[in-house]
């Protein structure tokens, strides 16, 4: 008995009431997923939502699907455990910047590394939030928080740095009060193949309000953000604006202007090499504006896959495991 | 059995029986001594001696040649009588360099035999190992039943035109020795001629080689006069069955296959390297055919938590490493545990703390097993007594991890994990099933509702429709397992945590004491200890003492019936590598005023001195 009957946003609500603050970039993130969920064709049962510690990471209480809330930082290493013993099963992590990026840094990397097969959901609010407001490794340097009443002196991570460094093949950012963009963003992630690492920008409006109202407030969204689509310039401010290499240094040129056009302007290759996609990722505030969307999606081996193959080879070169014949292996002797 | 190669007239020197020997071969990392032991081993199991060995190698994978940390030996005790340790001193040393002579000369027994390289004997070498003067000529070695041969240089004559470099000349001696030490017991070699045929299948003329020199160390023994006598161990009333040798690592390694194939699950392993237990990751890595999946994770605490993320699929997880890496791997135990999610967690133990002694053994881990995580956080414990016993304690600790739905540790050691013996192999059709059932229906369903006989909770793979739920380390609602901080709801998850894992004792066989019933001095003890403690009972109850032993499994919870056992005899004595940790908790459960033995040099116990230590008490 698959739940095979068409779903909707509401078989995806669990009964237990979300916890978050009211104004949460949360609940338009979990609104999101529910959205999106309903439209990919897996039963409901067949998702399983593993999260780590930190305000994001109650995000599997709120879904009526599997879910495992695990410990901090550890649930790359969980969900893979969990995707190689059960590739059928449609795995997505919900997970922090303090998670995902501090604590669980080096699960982080080798996640992506091996490519398991798995959706990565990285709430971004540049703070921690569940221990009441200290400075996280995206916090900008100098950010006064509890801990660093002098400001922070740590430099941050660019998550998405981190995330091509290790070689992801599906790298994309959305932000929580953008519903349509974040929609579409997840539904690409769902249908990629490997580790899908989207980066959510979302405010924290109780520690870190405003954390990323440079980028996302209306009155100044379009000169701030440049959405990424494969194929096309990345042009922005209405089409006005674009950015242009020069070498290997990018640059804001207006279109028109010293007789730049269109043809001048970088044209987004997500299957390019990953050297692009981390120039593009370096574009941001205050200079150039930040990018939105996928930066890179390109296929390679995945490791369930790859382990299922092994498996399969073995059975295949020796016949399936006979433990009689492995206890008799190598020398025996008979004591009559 | 008995076909071994006499390649020229046998029988020319007369043939002395003992009852049992026990031989140590030392050498420089470098010289192939573990691989000395072992085929000695293989030749002396088929003919028929019952044997324990215990190999003792430095840390250092290439410690600088001929220094003393690079010293590696292996220790043989085979006899025509049930052997249950390694021997506690070699009656014969086998020396290939002159730091292996400076470190392990003062455990030869007084008068033993010592047949040593004298082709190594050399100023740089005697230097290295900080000798003024050379023990071959200076008369230090006057007392011991001395043989000297220069195995570098018939190594090298026998390796004469063999088209070998310098180097694999010199990397074949061992073979020399090897020869050497078969004729001198009446062992065949046929056993090691097979595994160099395997072993060198590409390379005929380092085969070639070391055939030859192992066949010229033969019959250097037969017609050198350096030698008087050859021994003869006569084979020992043994179980009638087949038998395989087999090490703690490898036993382990196979009881996670028997136990995977047993409860019909498929079988995942997350691991880490370590010494001394990475030897299990690598033979469950060889047996991919049994459809058994491990993963070499990225460090200890995603070894375990991929673990618990099988387990949460429904796969039947393991996770293996030692001391250091268990400190590790504690708060993701403590996650399922709390979770009620079953994974079986071996410890291989290995002197600490911190990095410690990695090459070493110790039972210092007993209370981190216990006890070592935050909160109220039982886990049962079960501990492995020999390197062929890790089979069936690896399919207990899994039996349990899954009918109670918790995780489960399992305890060896350094010790057991790299000796080896001889093993009954078991009939496979005989081992009982695991029992797993998982829930699938969804009427009535509670997450944490719970079996009335074992208070486990049921298990469900995700995948299964109408069953959606989430658990999470956050504290239980007791029925439906969502988050709770209801004060009673905490007290009474704590209490049933704790009764779930006291209720295994229902499961625990009635405990077996090895002597009377009561008496003077029971000894108990736990883990790789059993050889050294059953032997030294037995040899002070030959004496006529009254003192018996057992030896527990169980360490969490302990047997049912050994508070009325402790209560029959006067004193209480636990021999331990450790300062205490199973005294101090039978002391603080039976209320008795239990006495301990302590040695926590990176070693086992000898026989003698528990002995001498146990006869103290009596």
């Amino acid at each position: 008995m698959t739940t095979t009957a068409k779903l909707t946003k509401k078989d995806f609500q669990s009964d237990a009431d979300p916890r978050w603050c009211p104004g949460c970039g949360d609940y338009s993130i979990l609104a999101q997923v529910q959205t999106v969920l309903p439209e990919l064709g897996i039963p409901r049962e067949k998702f399983v939502f593993v999260s780590g510690i930190g305000c994001s990471s109650r995000f599997p209480y709120y879904m009526n699907t599997y879910g495992f809330h695990t410990i901090h930082g550890r649930a790359p290493a969980i969900a893979t455990g969990l995707k190689m013993s059960r590739p059928d099963l449609s795995v997505w992590m919900v997970t922090g910047d303090g998670d995902a990026l501090s604590i669980g840094g080096n699960h982080f990397i080798h996640l992506m590394r091996r490519n398991v097969d798995l959706k990565v959901l990285l709430f971004n609010n540049r703070i921690y939030g569940l221990t009441k407001g200290q400075y996280s490794p995206t916090s900008e340097l100098g950010k006064k928080t509890k801990s660093t009443p002098a400001g922070s002196i740590d430099a941050p991570f660019n998550p998405l740095h981190v995330a091509l460094g290790a070689n992801a093949s599906f790298v994309a950012r959305s932000i929580d009060v953008e519903p349509k963009h974040l929609q579409q963003t997840l539904a690409r992630a769902a249908a990629h193949k490997g580790t899908a690492f989207v980066e959510i920008m979302q405010n924290c409006n109780v520690f870190n309000d405003g954390a990323w109202e440079h980028i996302t407030e209306k009155s100044v969204k379009d000169t701030a953000q440049v959405r990424l689509e494969h194929g096309k310039p990345l042009l922005f401010a209405k089409g006005t604006k674009g950015i242009r290499l020069n070498g290997f240094t990018p640059e804001v040129v207006t279109l028109g202007e010293n007789g730049v056009t269109e043809k001048d302007i970088l044209v987004h290759d997500e299957k390019a090499a990953p050297s692009l996609s981390m120039l593009i990722s370096e574009l941001m505030a205050p200079h150039f504006p930040t990018p939105i969307g996928v930066f890179r999606a390109i296929e390679r081996p995945v490791h369930h896959e790859l382990d299922q193959a092994q498996l399969a080879a073995a059975q295949e070169k020796k016949g399936p495991g006979d433990l009689h014949k492995l206890l008799h292996s190598g020398d025996t002797w008979t004591v009559s | 059995m008995d076909t071994q190669p006499r390649p020229s007239s046998p029988g020319q020197k007369p043939v002395t029986e003992i009852p049992a020997v026990t031989i140590r071969f030392v050498g420089d990392s470098g010289d192939g001594m573990q691989l000395t032991g072992l085929e000695f081993t293989r030749a002396t199991a088929i003919a028929g001696n019952d044997l324990q060995t215990f190999p003792d190698y430095p840390a250092e994978i290439r410690a600088p040649a001929g220094t003393l940390p690079g010293v590696s030996g292996f220790q043989i005790h085979f006899s025509s009588e049930p052997v249950f340790t390694p021997g506690d001193q070699p009656d014969v040393l086998v020396v290939m360099n002159p730091a292996a002579l400076k470190t392990n000369l003062k455990d030869l027994v007084p008068g033993g035999t010592l047949i040593i390289n004298t082709g190594a004997f050399i100023e740089t070498n005697l230097q290295k190992a900080g000798y003024k003067t050379n023990p071959l000529t200076d008369g230090s070695l006057a007392s011991y039943k001395l043989h000297e041969v220069d195995i570098t240089k018939l190594t090298e004559l026998a390796l004469k035109d063999s088209g070998l470099n310098a180097k694999e000349v010199g990397r074949a001696k061992n073979m020399f020795a090897l020869g050497m030490m078969l004729w001198m017991y009446g062992r065949p070699t046929e056993p090691t001629m097979r595994y160099l045929k395997e072993k060198f299948s590409t390379k005929p003329d380092i085969l070639a080689g070391n055939e030859r020199a192992l066949r010229a160390g033969y019959n250097y023994g037969e017609t050198a006069e350096l030698f008087g006598v050859t021994y003869q161990v006569k084979r020992a009333a043994i179980t009638p069955g087949t038998y395989r040798n087999v090490t703690g690592n490898e036993a382990t390694a196979w009881g996670i296959l028997a136990a995977t194939k047993l409860s019909g699950l498929n079988g995942f392993l997350g691991s880490y390297p370590i010494t001394p237990a990475s030897d299990i990751l690598h033979e469950l890595s060889k047996h991919k055919n049994f459809g058994f999946t491990t993963f070499q994770a990225e460090d200890e605490i995603a070894a375990m938590c991929a673990a618990v993320g099988a387990a949460f699929g429904g796969t039947l997880a393991f996770t293996t490493s030692s001391g250091p890496g268990i400190a590790l791997k504690q708060e993701a135990i403590g996650l399922a545990l709390m979770t009620e999610l079953p994974v079986v967690i071996i410890n291989v133990q290995r002197g600490g703390p911190s990095t410690g002694l990695p090459t070493k053994t110790e039972q210092a881990d007993l209370l981190q097993a216990i006890y070592g995580r935050n909160g109220e956080a039982p886990v049962p414990v079960i501990a492995a007594s020999s390197p062929s016993d890790c089979f069936e304690a690896t399919i207990e600790a899994a039996r349990i991890a899954v009918r109670y739905m918790t995780p489960v540790f399992l305890l060896t050691d350094g010790y057991i994990a790299n000796g080896q013996e001889p093993w009954l192999i078991p009939d496979v059709k005989a081992l009982k099933p695991i029992d797993v059932k998982f829930r699938t229906d969804p009427n009535n369903f509670f997450v944490y509702q719970r079996h009335q006989d074992t208070l486990a909770r049921d298990w469900v793979k995700p995948g299964t429709p109408g069953l959606e739920h989430r658990i999470g380390g956050l504290e239980k609602d007791k029925l439906t397992g969502g988050v709770s901080y209801d004060p009673d709801n905490h007290d009474t998850m704590v209490r049933l945590r704790a009764e779930k894992v006291a209720r295994i004792a229902q499961d625990i066989p009635p405990t077996q004491v090895h002597g009377g019933a009561e008496g003077d001095v029971l000894v108990v003890g736990w883990g790789g200890t059993h050889g050294a403690i059953y032997t030294a009972v037995t040899q002070l109850r030959a004496k006529g003492k009254a003192v018996s032993s057992v030896h527990l499994r169980h360490l969490n919870p302990l047997p049912p019936d050994l508070g009325t056992i402790l209560k029959r005899f006067k004193t209480v004595v636990v021999p331990e590598l450790n300062l205490g940790q199973l005294q101090k908790i039978l002391r603080s459960t039976y209320l008795v005023d239990a006495k301990s033995i302590n040695k926590v040099q990176g070693k086992p116990f000898k026989v003698s001195e528990l002995v001498s230590r146990i006869g103290e008490f009596c």
